[in-house]
């Protein structure tokens, strides 16, 4: 596989692409605030409140508030990026969400922590439909970074970007995925990661894509080629880029760390039928239920979103597209 | 949006008679508006037209030719559905004209029957009620951190204390100890589905915002004078927000809404307009 050059994953990983991120925000501009409710520590942002401890505000546990009071700042200038956990912002705030900031095209950040199956807290805690609810917000903007490099790119990014802007956050030790001197984040822009894949298309989001990429070389070594492109803007979806790749290849995987219900792969979908591009598609998420408390690789290979899963999923739709096609 | 009215206007005022035929004339635009609609929220116009008087009329710093100057302060409608109440008093101002009036809550008017931010004079969306506060309290600090000296005031619904995010808010203005921001509280004692004090026990109100944080006033908001007195004390509260709770009559103005039995929608029958002009002149000499 040509796989480009833009990715470099040796298991190397960065500490706090976000934090590192916005403390060089605050540096560039006084107008970049920070919010949260009770989860600073949780959502990489106490080194932005060590060094703007002015600028950085504490809600307290009220998430309604938290994006009302967002909604405020913006309207008086600011820029205010706001931390919680994803279940709390969509489906607690989202009326505040809505009306306070999306409605009135409020200029807020709103960056969420446990995208997915990526916490042991349950189901509680697992945002599996966030992107579903705001997909549906219009004019929403909806980022899912795959990795650190991606991660400190958009958040950066986003500051330039006049709107509401929702993005999922990974913290900690984040995985370094792409190479961070030759890959270039842009919003609104799918990357094919490799073109060369005629037997079939991979379409990851987020995260997904390191395991979509880990399937790929597993297929590889089948004699399966597979294309892989990367998602990290949901909406608005890059279209153009998704398109030409849907009318090369007819047999389709899409892969995210959220329901398959109004995600990318109805995204997919929607735009397959909307264009007539005759695909097989097959769906790597959630499907359609709860998850229970567990790591991330148990909830992975058990709800079926890890790369053994996603190399399952090609073989079958191959097969599917060979009836299909005859 | 027109300008056609050339009105001197009231701002800053301290002059009782002014503030009053100020009052009486967003009784009156009121009444332009609801006439013969099937449908608006006349009450509450009538009711809150002494606070919007007082508000725009005295209170605010504000420029009806420029309504984004950055230094203004903001007055927030937390309460939609009491746009009729701006749009009313905003055409003193010349922002809306006579005409505009006539087209409150018509299909494709920007007079819509809930406040919104994209039309003029509105700072934000209210309507999803208990909304307003916490955009107040974020204005607030923005103001703080930005070192700008402009007020934020808030006007929200009796109803809209049933809400857990006004209480959220409440919490956290008089964390942050935002003595730029006024709320005030219209207790007409009406809800949707009834006399507020009977769908939900919200008394005692004023002993609630205290143990919250906040400095308290209670007065009658059909009074200006007590409006006024309750706006300069509130001006020198130093480390608290302050919170001005009105008691009106909901159709406030009007004898036979005054009298009639409270609803949500207040209704008006085709042939009762006229009377409604003629008792609103009269009220005048009441």
């Amino acid at each position: 596989m040509n796989m480009d050059s833009q990715v470099a994953y040796e298991g190397k990983t960065m500490k706090g692409p976000f934090a590192k991120a916005i403390v060089e925000l605050g540096n560039e501009n006084d107008k970049i605030v920070a919010l949260t409710a009770d989860l600073g520590k949780y959502t990489d942002l106490y080194p932005f409140k060590e060094a703007f401890p002015e600028r950085y505000f504490q809600i307290g546990m009220a998430e309604q508030n938290l994006f009302g009071v967002a909604g405020g700042m913006a309207r008086t200038g600011l820029i205010p990026y706001v931390t919680t956990y994803g279940v709390f912002a969509t489906r607690r705030a989202n009326e505040q969400l809505a009306i306070d900031i999306n409605y009135g095209r409020a200029n807020v950040k709103i960056v969420c922590g446990l995208p997915g199956l990526t916490t042991f807290a349950g189901p509680t805690h697992q945002a599996i439909e966030d992107l579903a609810i705001l997909r549906s917000m219009p004019g929403m903007t909806i980022l899912d970074p795959c990795d650190a490099v991606e991660l400190y790119q958009a958040t950066k990014a986003i500051a330039e970007f006049d709107g509401p802007v929702y993005m999922r956050l990974q913290r900690g030790e984040v995985p370094v995925f792409f190479d961070e001197n030759s890959y270039k984040f842009e919003l609104g822009r799918a990357k094919v990661l490799n073109s060369d894949g005629e037997d079939l298309l991979i379409i990851s989001l987020g995260l997904m894509t390191r395991h979509a990429f880990e399937a790929v070389l597993a297929l590889e070594k089948e004699g399966i080629k597979a294309t892989l492109v990367h998602v990290s803007t949901l909406k608005p979806f890059d279209t153009e880029t998704i398109l030409e790749q849907l009318y090369k290849s007819r047999a389709v995987v899409t892969c995210e760390n959220h329901t398959v219900m109004g995600g990318l792969g109805s995204c997919v979908a929607e735009m397959a039928a909307l264009h007539g591009a005759p695909i097989v598609l097959r769906m790597v998420g959630v499907q359609d239920v709860y998850a229970t408390c567990g790591s991330t690789p148990f909830l992975f290979k058990r709800y079926g979103l890890d790369s053994a899963t996603i190399v399952e999923h090609s073989r079958e739709v191959l097969h599917a597209k060979e009836k299909f096609v005859s | 949006m027109g300008t056609d009215k050339v009105c001197n206007y009231l701002l800053k005022s301290r002059n009782l008679e002014q503030l009053r035929e100020l009052a009486y004339r967003v009784r009156r635009n009121v009444l332009v508006q609801a006439a013969g609609k099937g449908q608006g929220y006349v009450g509450q116009g009538l009711g809150s037209a002494d606070i919007f008087a007082v508000i725009y009329g005295s209170v605010l710093s504000w420029k009806p030719e420029n309504l984004k100057w950055e230094d203004r302060d903001r007055f927030l409608l937390s309460i939609g559905h009491y746009s009729i109440a701006t749009y009313a008093t905003l055409a003193e101002y010349g922002i809306y004209s006579e005409n505009d009036l006539k087209t409150y809550c018509d299909d494709g008017s920007i007079l819509d029957m809930s406040a919104n931010e994209y039309a003029p004079g509105f700072e934000i969306t209210g309507g999803a009620l208990a909304h307003g506060l916490s955009l107040a309290v974020g204005m607030a600090l923005g103001a703080k951190y930005q070192r700008k000296t402009y007020r934020i005031i808030n006007l929200l619904s009796d109803g809209e204390m049933n809400e857990g995010s006004t209480w959220e808010a409440a919490m956290c203005a008089s964390s942050f100890g935002l003595n730029n921001l006024t709320a005030l509280v219209d207790v007409n004692n009406v809800m949707a589905d009834g006399y507020a004090s009977e769908v939900l026990k919200l008394e005692p109100v004023v002993d609630k915002w205290q143990a919250f944080g906040w400095h308290v006033q209670r007065v009658n908001g059909n009074e200006i004078q007590e409006l006024l007195d309750a706006f300069d004390c509130a001006e020198k509260v130093k480390r608290q927000p302050q919170i001005i709770i009105c008691d009106t009559l909901m159709g406030k103005g009007v004898r036979f809404i005054e009298t009639r039995k409270k609803a949500h929608f207040v209704r008006v029958d085709q042939n009762e307009w006229e009377v409604a002009f003629r008792q609103l002149e009269e009220s005048k000499s009441r």
